[in-house]
């Protein structure tokens, strides 16, 4: 069975042409690029470059970009740098519906005796920037808010945000790892200080990430040990990851067009047409400026887990906010925070598209799912009571 | 993704007796949309009123929550109402050759609407049951608030399942898997249980040097008693044997646990059982 993969924002397929860059530096130029020898120095050159084409994609300048292994090491960095930075101030910004990478770091924080504010949204996932100003003050150390959320794709307007961080001497740090690649990023005339960002959400392996860090702000490393990434991150580069990602990036920039076109308009023709066929159906955060890959739509009555298991019957792989997909028994927190009903919350399902979806496999969604949710609504108490009605 | 066996995956997809029996004798409905999962069984008697001889189920939940309902109804029919009582959540489990601990509780969900079904039907008192949002007011203490799930409930499941450990208690009836904040009220409940199980039939009484009995104690600490406290964070130093007065100090999550008295209780009882039966459990300082 083909599969039909619509869960882009929980990972992609490693372009060939990323593969092909990334091939020889495994086998045959295999140095290090800290050798003295010319064998490790020509690795160096392809990790410049690399450096390079990330910053150019972020509108950074090469030093900024400091080499992770995921995004998740990146948040942890920022977060943690910005406190021992600034050990008098004992606050800490973020939003409930960051990804845990923030939010399982800013909620330990709460027994280390820093305050948290976790800010919330509103029904389309938005935030209140009034909230924000009344909760920062001269202790708040950071500000982390993500730049888009994964669940939803609501888009958070981080400019105006840092524009309030900015004038409160606090840093400001954004998780953009599901807003790189589709949306235009400028770091040069950014309020943002520092920002995650992690290579296998576009196109790039698993395990390489970057912490972008603006000149001049200050910054304690999280690992200590050798010399690489300046002293700013130890440990041997992880090189041909780090040149796939490079490329990856500079890809990312040749597909932002295609993405904010061809894909978006795949994405609104699934929502549109599934809408309109399924009835009890909803959109979260349909009323917020959202990525233009990302669909998450709730069906009243049935549960996540069981549509993901059938619709994976028919190759179609996607994600959901329910609580039975991941082991926890709660709803995603992110529709929580959104105040999604329990009825909605329970069977929401979020498509990801990607440059490599194609019309064929949206016509197959719009075909494969209505019955899958007619179904489950006959075995359903509740879905049942809806078809009488 | 979730390690399902192929008859979880077979009844989820072609599950048996989905309906209704508009005449049915008995229905027991528990879960709700809030807790995310929900099963209503009907059941329709045979002329003696004895004998099941339909059985079919609507439910709202997840693959393994539909697998189970499917495996129930196939399960009781033939089944006197005797017998039907007497299935257990592990016996739907079992039959669907096993579902992840994390899903166990699709397996209680099952159980507790076929109780409900019989003993309201039979006109005694709707049984203090778990999710039961939807059938008013509960008896006993309700531990779990997120999930509605009453001490009584807890106890009977742990009993039944032999579970050791708060995580299992969530896996198989969700109580603590939401705020977490009842945790602690579970892990009590966990000690008083296992405090009160009827010992094992004690080992044979064999007269025990004291080196003999001092490595037995410690081989039960360490095989039987550590090991649990682990899966909860805790651990504990055995601090001195004198004679049948076993000396432990609490460490990690235990120490300093507004539980360790019910955690000494099970130690003391596990050595009882296992080494001597006059042995007398101190917690000190350490």
């Amino acid at each position: 069975m083909k599969e039909i993969y619509l869960d882009n924002n929980a990972t992609t397929k490693v372009d060939e042409a990323v593969f092909e860059e990334m091939r020889p530096y495994l086998c045959e130029l295999y140095g290090n690029p800290s050798s003295m020898h010319f064998f490790g120095g020509q690795v160096q050159k392809k990790v410049d470059e690399a450096r390079k084409r990330v910053a150019a994609l972020l509108g950074a300048d090469p030093s900024e970009i400091i080499f992770t292994a995921c995004g998740t090491e990146s948040d942890n960095t920022a977060i943690r740098s910005a406190l021992e930075t600034f050990p008098d101030k004992r606050h800490v910004i973020t939003t409930r519906v960051e990804h845990p990478a923030v939010l399982t770091l800013c909620r330990g924080l709460t027994k280390k005796g820093y305050r948290v504010t976790e800010l919330g949204v509103d029904g389309a996932g938005r935030i209140d920037l009034d909230e924000l100003r009344n909760a920062i003050d001269d202790d708040t150390a950071i500000v982390s808010v993500m730049w888009a959320n994964n669940e939803t794709g609501v888009v958070f307007p981080i400019e105006e945000i840092g524009a309030i961080v900015k004038e409160r001497g606090a840093l400001f740090h954004t998780d953009a790892v599901q807003a790189v690649g589709k949306i235009p990023l400028n770091m040069a005339a950014s309020t943002v200080d520092m920002l995650s960002l992690s290579g296998h959400k576009l196109h790039a392996p698993k395990g390489i990430g970057i912490l972008y860090l603006r000149k001049g702000t200050p910054f304690r490393p999280f690992l200590v040990g050798g010399h690489q990434e300046r002293s700013r991150r130890a440990g041997t580069e992880n090189t041909a990851a780090i040149i796939a990602l490079g490329k990856a990036c500079r890809m990312a920039g040749e597909w932002l067009e295609d993405e904010n076109s061809r894909v978006l308009g795949m994405r609104d023709r699934l929502e549109k047409e599934l809408l309109a066929i399924i009835p009890h159906s909803r959109i979260n955060g349909g009323g917020a400026e959202r990525l233009p890959n990302t669909l998450s739509i709730a069906f009243e009555f049935v549960e996540g887990e069981a549509i993901l298991l059938l619709l994976s019957e028919k190759g179609i792989c996607a994600s959901s906010g329910s609580a039975c997909t991941s082991g926890s028994l709660e709803p995603s927190h992110v529709l929580r925070a959104m105040g999604v009903p329990f009825t909605c919350a329970h069977g929401s399902i979020r498509f990801s598209l990607s440059r490599f979806t194609t019309d064929e496999e949206i016509d197959a969604v719009i075909r494969e799912l209505p019955p899958v949710i007619q179904r489950l609504r006959q075995i359903s108490p509740f879905g049942r009571e809806l078809l009488k009605g | 993704m979730w390690d399902y066996t192929d008859k979880v995956k077979e009844h989820f997809l072609n599950p048996r007796n989905v309906g209704d029996i508009p005449d049915a004798d008995a229905v027991g409905e528990v879960g709700s949309l809030a807790c995310g999962d929900a099963l209503k069984l009907f059941i329709k008697l045979d002329d003696a009123k004895e004998r099941i001889i339909n059985a079919t189920f609507q439910t709202f939940g997840c693959g393994s929550a539909i697998a189970s309902s499917s495996a129930l109804t196939e399960m009781i029919k033939g089944k006197t109402l005797d017998e039907a009582l007497a299935v257990t959540n592990q016996e739907i489990a079992d039959y669907l050759g096993g579902l992840p601990e994390e899903k166990m509780h699709c397996s209680v969900m099952g159980q507790e609407a076929l109780e409900l079904a019989i003993v309201t039907y039979r006109g005694g008192p709707a049984p203090v049951h778990g999710h039961d949002h939807s059938h008013g007011e509960q008896e006993g203490e309700v531990v779990c608030k997120c999930f509605g799930l009453t001490d009584g409930f807890l106890r009977k499941v742990i009993e039944q399942n032999r579970l050791h450990t708060a995580e299992q208690v969530t896996h198989f009836t969700k109580a603590g898997g939401a705020c977490g904040g009842c945790i602690p009220r579970i892990k009590d409940i966990i000690a008083q249980v296992l405090g009160e199980q009827p010992a094992v039939p004690p080992k044979k009484q064999e007269k025990l040097t004291n080196l003999r009995k001092m490595q037995l104690i410690q081989e039960v600490l360490e095989n039987e008693v550590r090991p649990q406290l682990w899966a909860d964070g805790g651990d504990l130093e055995l601090v001195d044997i004198a004679g049948s007065i076993v000396q432990i100090a609490f460490r990690k999550a235990c120490a300093g646990c507004h539980s360790s008295g019910h955690t000494a209780k099970f130690v003391e009882q596990k050595l009882r059982d296992m080494v001597s039966s006059d042995i007398v459990v101190e917690e000190v300082e350490g």
